[in-house]
């Protein structure tokens, strides 16, 4: 089995090497590293704008160029909080805590040194638990009738919603809202048209690039405008020089550097529970178990080590439920997933075989992407901090240009834009009754196979609905769910500890003048 | 329940969601609903209407069970109206400008409407900002990538 993977990531890095794929990746982890650097633009709203430029690409470079926008962005992140106490991406916002009085302390160069280091090493664990883990889900998930398939969205479903920030409930309500637009169009068996109130365009659904840009771009710019504070850019003034740890730090934040790296991993297993949980639950850890709780929170190496290095392996998680399942754990994963339907890839358990180029060359360019990242991070730090003082009246128009142009370039045409406009509006409404737009994007992406699926195993049982559970993995999924949803009930009537702990910290994170509400 | 009947952000959440469901599903049961083991179209949007149309009820029967008192107004604490129309009017300007102008002024006015939204742009700082990214953007969509999107309309660039 090692020799087969082994074989395989060989041949992985002969196309992420190919002079064309490499350029791509490299483009993608600048720019991801560039707009984590910036305040005020995630991943999400870069990766829809990018989407449609890829069109007449081949598949292999355009999904490494997106997926390299992620990591990158991962990297970037970390420098604003550290520096400038600006949580601005949700999986960054716990570094903050200790990262920033590090850089009071005229330290930040050493904790920007520890998070490159604990990047790398969360990072290269991610990618090694995808090499094996994804071929064996990919064994058991070739088994799956359309019954399995469609208890496991609604386990993937469930858990996004309800794992994710923000009430559970609401979560639960935008899953369905999300579904609901992706029913939209024409219905795939009989052709009928729904939901599009005669409107020609509407008639193949809504675009995902309008849906993604709307909800994550708009809507975010009108939360935000004139909403930001000053930057205060008093300490950061980093150099190359500082960014080498001394050894007593490297052994300080070894040790959780690991923890936080095997909790990152564990955490991309469970579905909806992304890299922003993966750092909070890290950093509570390494707070409990420490013999010095009293320094977190004062600038200790531990607390940027360990969050950081969860984060990096758990991104890099991520990737293996969505390419051997087909099941996105977040929004990026969602938005990525509707990347590869668009070029024309049917995602699941047939992928990695069917499209062995794009899930090796993938992986392979996880690691020639992180190798390039710490390349580009540890010289050119001093670019990166003089990006963050671009100020936020800059950004958002630039990007409000961005954000027309690229759904314009998506199918050429206005109404796309028009529509973009509609769904920001009605994101900012959602926004301002605490609705957390992410599952909206999951359900959307997952609707329409969802219902294909649900459609034809029950047309196989011949409209017996006892199929899902008489079918063991399918109950297995379903009993699942019954156990999420009654592990919510039970935070809701009780609040248990851990939960009292996470919200603590929570509440110590300097309040984001502009975050991303993707988490 | 508190004595005082106090409006909360729930209950409007909750009543949007029930609105949205109810509004799914009335408009899917006009589709055929077929039944369970040959499902027509109209069988989803109807079953998703009422499930979200349910959960609407139980966002607002939380609101209205919980002692907690509300800590966010619907609107913000200070409303930016001006902000809000420049950056929904960029939109439109591109749409209208671009159908009938063409690139360099839709991406021109767009970016300019957009700048104006913040507190201390002035039109010098929007008029530099939205040039230099009309530059900009014309280079990399127009001559780099070929997007087709003619620069002037009825004048061959």
């Amino acid at each position: 089995m090692i020799s087969t993977a082994l074989t395989d990531l060989w041949y992985g890095f002969g196309v992420a090497l190919e002079p064309h794929n490499l350029m791509y990746c490299f483009l993608g982890v600048l720019v991801g590293n560039l707009v984590g650097v910036l305040p005020g633009m995630g991943p999400v709203a870069t990766i829809s704008i990018l989407l449609p430029l890829t069109f007449g690409m081949h598949p292999v470079p355009a999904i490494l160029m997106l997926s390299g926008v992620y990591y990158g962005a991962q990297y970037g992140g970390a420098i604003c909080s550290i520096l400038l106490n600006l949580p601005c991406h949700p999986p960054h916002a716990v570094t903050c805590l200790d990262g920033f009085p590090l850089t009071k302390q005229g330290k930040g160069g050493t904790a920007l040194g520890i998070t490159v280091i604990a990047a790398f090493v969360g990072a290269s664990f991610g990618i090694t638990e995808m090499i094996f883990l994804a071929p064996f889900l990919v064994k058991v998930a070739l088994e799956f009738g359309p019954a399995e398939v469609c208890s496991l969205m609604l386990v993937g479903l469930l858990a996004g919603s309800t794992l994710a920030k923000g009430s559970p409930l609401k979560g639960i309500a935008m899953t369905v809202l999300g579904l609901l637009i992706g029913i939209v169009g024409s219905d795939i068996e009989t052709g009928q048209p729904r939901f599009t109130f005669g409107i020609t365009e509407l008639f193949d659904g809504v675009e995902i690039i309008a849906l993604a840009l709307g909800m994550f771009g708009i809507a975010e710019f009108m939360n935000s405008i004139n909403n930001t504070e000053s930057v205060d850019m008093k300490y950061a003034k980093v150099g190359i020089s500082d960014m080498f740890p001394s050894k007593a730090d490297l052994k300080l934040a070894f040790w959780p550097m690991i923890r936080g790296t095997f909790l990152g991993s564990l955490c991309a297993l469970i579905p909806g529970t992304g890299p922003t949980i993966a750092s909070f639950v890290s950093y509570a850890t390494e707070k409990k178990i420490s013999k010095t709780p009293e320094r977190f929170g004062h600038g200790a190496i531990e607390g940027v080590a360990c969050p950081e290095a969860s984060t990096h392996s758990s991104v890099q998680g991520d990737f293996i439920p969505t390419m051997s399942l087909g099941i996105p754990g977040d929004t990026v994963m969602a938005l990525l997933l509707g990347a590869l339907i668009i070029h024309g890839i049917v995602p699941g358990p047939q992928l990695i075989s069917q499209h062995a180029d794009i899930f090796w060359g993938l992986i392979a360019s996880f690691w020639i992407g992180n190798i390039l990242l710490v390349v580009l991070n540890v010289p050119m730090i001093g670019l990166w901090v003089k990006l963050l003082s671009i100020p936020y009246r800059y950004l958002y128009p630039s990007a409000m240009f961005f954000v027309c142009i690229g759904v314009y370039a998506a199918s050429n045409d206005m109404f796309q834009v028009g529509e973009t406009l509609v769904i920001g509006v009605v994101g900012y409404i959602l926004l301002r009754l605490d609705f957390h737009p992410a599952p909206i994007l999951l359900g959307f992406v997952l609707g329409p196979r969802f219902e294909e699926n649900f459609r034809r195993s029950l047309l196989i049982s011949r409209g017996d609905l006892m199929t899902f559970i008489e079918r063991p993995i399918s109950a297995f999924f379903l009993f699942i769910c019954v156990v999420l949803i009654a592990a919510q009930i039970y935070v809701w009537l009780r609040k248990p500890k851990i939960v009292q702990e996470e919200k603590a910290i929570e509440q110590q994170v300097p309040a984001a003048p502009y975050s991303e509400v993707a988490g | 329940m508190s004595e005082k009947f106090t409006w909360k952000r729930d209950y409007y959440a909750g009543g949007l969601m029930l609105l949205l469901g109810v509004g799914a599903a009335v408009t899917g049961s006009g589709y055929k609903f077929g039944s369970l083991a040959r499902m027509g179209p109209g069988f989803m949007p109807v079953v998703l209407g009422v499930v979200l149309a349910f959960l609407g009820i139980l966002i607002a029967g939380t609101a209205l069970g919980s002692s907690e008192p509300d800590d966010k107004k619907f609107l913000p604490d200070n409303p930016q109206w001006f902000g809000w129309f420049c950056i929904l009017a960029g939109p439109v300007l591109f749409i209208i400008i671009g159908y009938y102008g063409g690139m360099i002024p839709a991406v021109f006015a767009c970016v300019f409407v957009c700048a104006l939204g913040d507190k201390t742009a002035t039109y010098k700082s929007s008029l530099i900002l939205a040039s230099g990214v009309t530059v900009f953007g014309v280079i990399l969509f127009h001559y780099l990538l070929n997007i087709p999107f003619p620069l002037l309309r009825g004048v061959n660039l």
